[in-house]
């Protein structure tokens, strides 16, 4: 039995959501290679051969797969399938991307996000924006298996595996044009360890940066925000957490002004602590929050920078 | 230029999903259900393409048809399509829910008939959230596949398409025949008014089955159970913000 596992990296180095992707694979069991596409990864191809268990590291280079482009990795990971039982990805929007594409030419059934391996066939994912958990048995020979990283722990470091170069595809039909990275020094929503969120208490756009943003830089923390403020037009649409919107896990979540629809929840309730701040007692999100502070957010946030330092 | 739009009937957004005591799945009896809202961008960006709204040249989209996959009931969630501006509908009646691989191939046979130049589709429907139909069936027919699409721009036999990635976002061009799939922040749909929804009732839907399409659809995955996420207690009430911070920092949260 063997897994490939293709790896998430910036060239330099992998992503520690490649080494939660190994600790997935292992618990299918087998012999682990990874596979990091792109161009001048060299140095990724390194790093991912000091993850302890890591039998040999592929490395694929081409200009499709600089920018990870989906057809050039169904390109560069077909002729490598055969020798293969499972084929797995982090469940970034790279992984999410490609790895279908892969399994509808493999003709199997993709597995999305995956929380737990429960045995070399049988995994456990969420549905419905996590309100549900659905297992699910792979009747297909080869697996195509996304990983959502939070869900395992990082595999070690101490590995020493050999790098191999193998042929990198491309995409005929696809050109890139341009990145737009978001240049901002607080952590990104989907991977932030501390998220504060703010609802349509605040009433303004101006009272959602105001209060928000200060916050957000003293905690070190990414800001969301509930649909109800984005619909209202308080917070820009990338801000919406929810069912509709983002789906987070971090270990802290401070919601402020959010009343806490279904909606909303199915985006959060999977953090570590949640943190309810609204004025009105009876409001749902307390009966999922860790800590509720009853008060309008006019008094307590304020009091809450202060007593941060 | 032609647009295929696939919908799907899904449980409505604003529905607490509620599994079932057997554990078989989550329990759609009596829940309002409504058009998957990914779907619903897509079709309402089909139809500003129609339109010329935005950034479009008018008649970029000459036709617009809608497909579901779907029971009898799927009939309603085109009727909405058609009501926000599609010209015509396919339901493909399936009893059974049909796994994405075999949507996929479903669909393709749909466009080897229909010969769209564009398929224009939610990014993932908010059931199954497999987030996995609109590659597959790129890579079916050998199209480019753009997904996450926040900005799509049609010209000259290309789409343009800026793409929500982790940290930023990412713009690609694909030569057309291609599959867009759309994230939330392409555009808002409208809301369908009284004289459309009763136009739509006069445009045609066609049916068909999924067995008239001879593509094997059979399930690889097996749902073993289908459970409650561990829940939540709710936790304590804090009487000021300093009883709060000094409970987050004896977690190590902060």
């Amino acid at each position: 039995m063997a897994v490939l596992v293709i790896a998430d990296h910036d060239g330099a180095t992998v992503r520690d959501t490649t080494h939660k992707t190994v600790t997935a694979a292992a618990k299918i069991g087998g012999d682990i290679d990874i596979l990091v596409v792109g161009e001048g990864a060299k140095g990724a191809a390194d790093a991912a051969a000091k993850i302890k268990g890591v039998r040999k590291v592929l490395l694929a280079e081409s200009a499709g797969l600089g920018k990870v482009l989906a057809e050039a990795v169904e390109a560069t990971v077909l002729p490598l399938a055969d020798g293969y039982d499972a084929i797995l990805a982090p469940a970034t929007t790279d992984g999410k991307n490609f790895a279908p594409r892969i399994a509808a030419k493999l003709d199997v059934a993709p597995i999305s996000d995956i929380i737990e391996v429960v045995s070399p066939d049988t995994f456990v994912r969420p549905i419905y924006a996590g309100n549900a958990l659905e297992t699910v048995q792979s009747s297909d020979a080869k697996k195509v298996i996304t990983v959502r990283p939070t869900g395992f722990d990082s595999a070690e470091e101490g590995g020493s595996a050999p790098v191999e170069s193998v042929t990198g595809g491309d995409a005929p039909k696809t050109t890139f044009v341009s990145e737009e990275m978001v240049k901002s020094d607080r952590p990104e929503l989907g991977a932030a360890k501390i998220v504060v969120s703010g609802g349509r208490a605040l009433g303004s756009s101006e009272e959602f940066h105001a209060v928000m943003d200060p916050l957000a830089d003293k905690l070190g923390a990414a800001v969301g925000a509930s649909r109800a403020a984005v619909d209202a037009g308080y917070a820009p649409n990338d801000y919406q957490v929810g069912q509709t919107g983002k789906v987070v896990a971090p270990e802290l979540y401070i919601a402020i002004g959010i009343s806490g629809a279904i909606q909303h929840l199915a985006g959060m309730k999977d953090s570590k602590i949640i943190v309810a701040i609204n004025k009105d007692p009876d409001a749902p999100i307390f009966q999922v929050a860790d800590y509720g502070l009853v008060a309008d957010y006019k008094i307590a946030v304020p009091e809450l920078m202060a007593a941060l330092g | 230029m032609k647009v295929l739009v696939p919908v799907k009937r899904v449980i409505d957004y604003n529905v607490k999903a509620r599994v079932k005591a057997d554990q078989s799945g989550v329990d759609l009896a009596n829940v309002k259900m409504s058009m998957n809202p990914f779907d619903e961008i897509a079709v309402e960006e089909a139809v500003r393409l129609k339109e010329g709204k935005g950034h479009h040249a008018a008649n970029t989209a000459e036709e617009i048809v809608a497909v579901s996959v779907g029971v009898t009931q799927a009939q309603e969630t085109i009727r909405n399509a058609l009501a926000i501006g599609a010209d015509r509908g396919i339901l493909v009646q399936s009893d059974t829910d049909l796994e994405p691989l075999a949507v996929a191939k479903v669909l393709k046979a749909v466009v080897d008939e229909e010969k769209p130049d564009l398929v224009l589709m939610g990014k993932q429907a908010i059931d199954g959230d497999n987030n996995a139909v609109g590659q597959m069936l790129a890579a079916l027919l050998d199209w480019p596949q753009a997904t996450f699409a926040s900005k799509v721009e049609i010209k000259d036999g290309k789409a343009q398409v800026t793409r929500e990635i982790d940290g930023g976002l990412q713009t690609i061009e694909v030569a057309l025949p291609a599959v867009i799939t759309v994230d939330l922040r392409l555009n808002t749909p409208r809301y369908a008014s009284l004289p459309n929804i009763m136009k739509a009732k006069k445009k045609e839907i066609a049916t068909k089955a999924v067995a008239d399409y001879g593509t094997d659809t059979a399930p690889r995955l097996k749902v073993i159970k289908v459970t409650e996420p561990p829940k939540r207690e709710a936790g304590e009430k804090v009487a000021d913000a300093a009883e709060l911070v000094a409970k987050l920092k004896s977690k190590g949260v902060i």
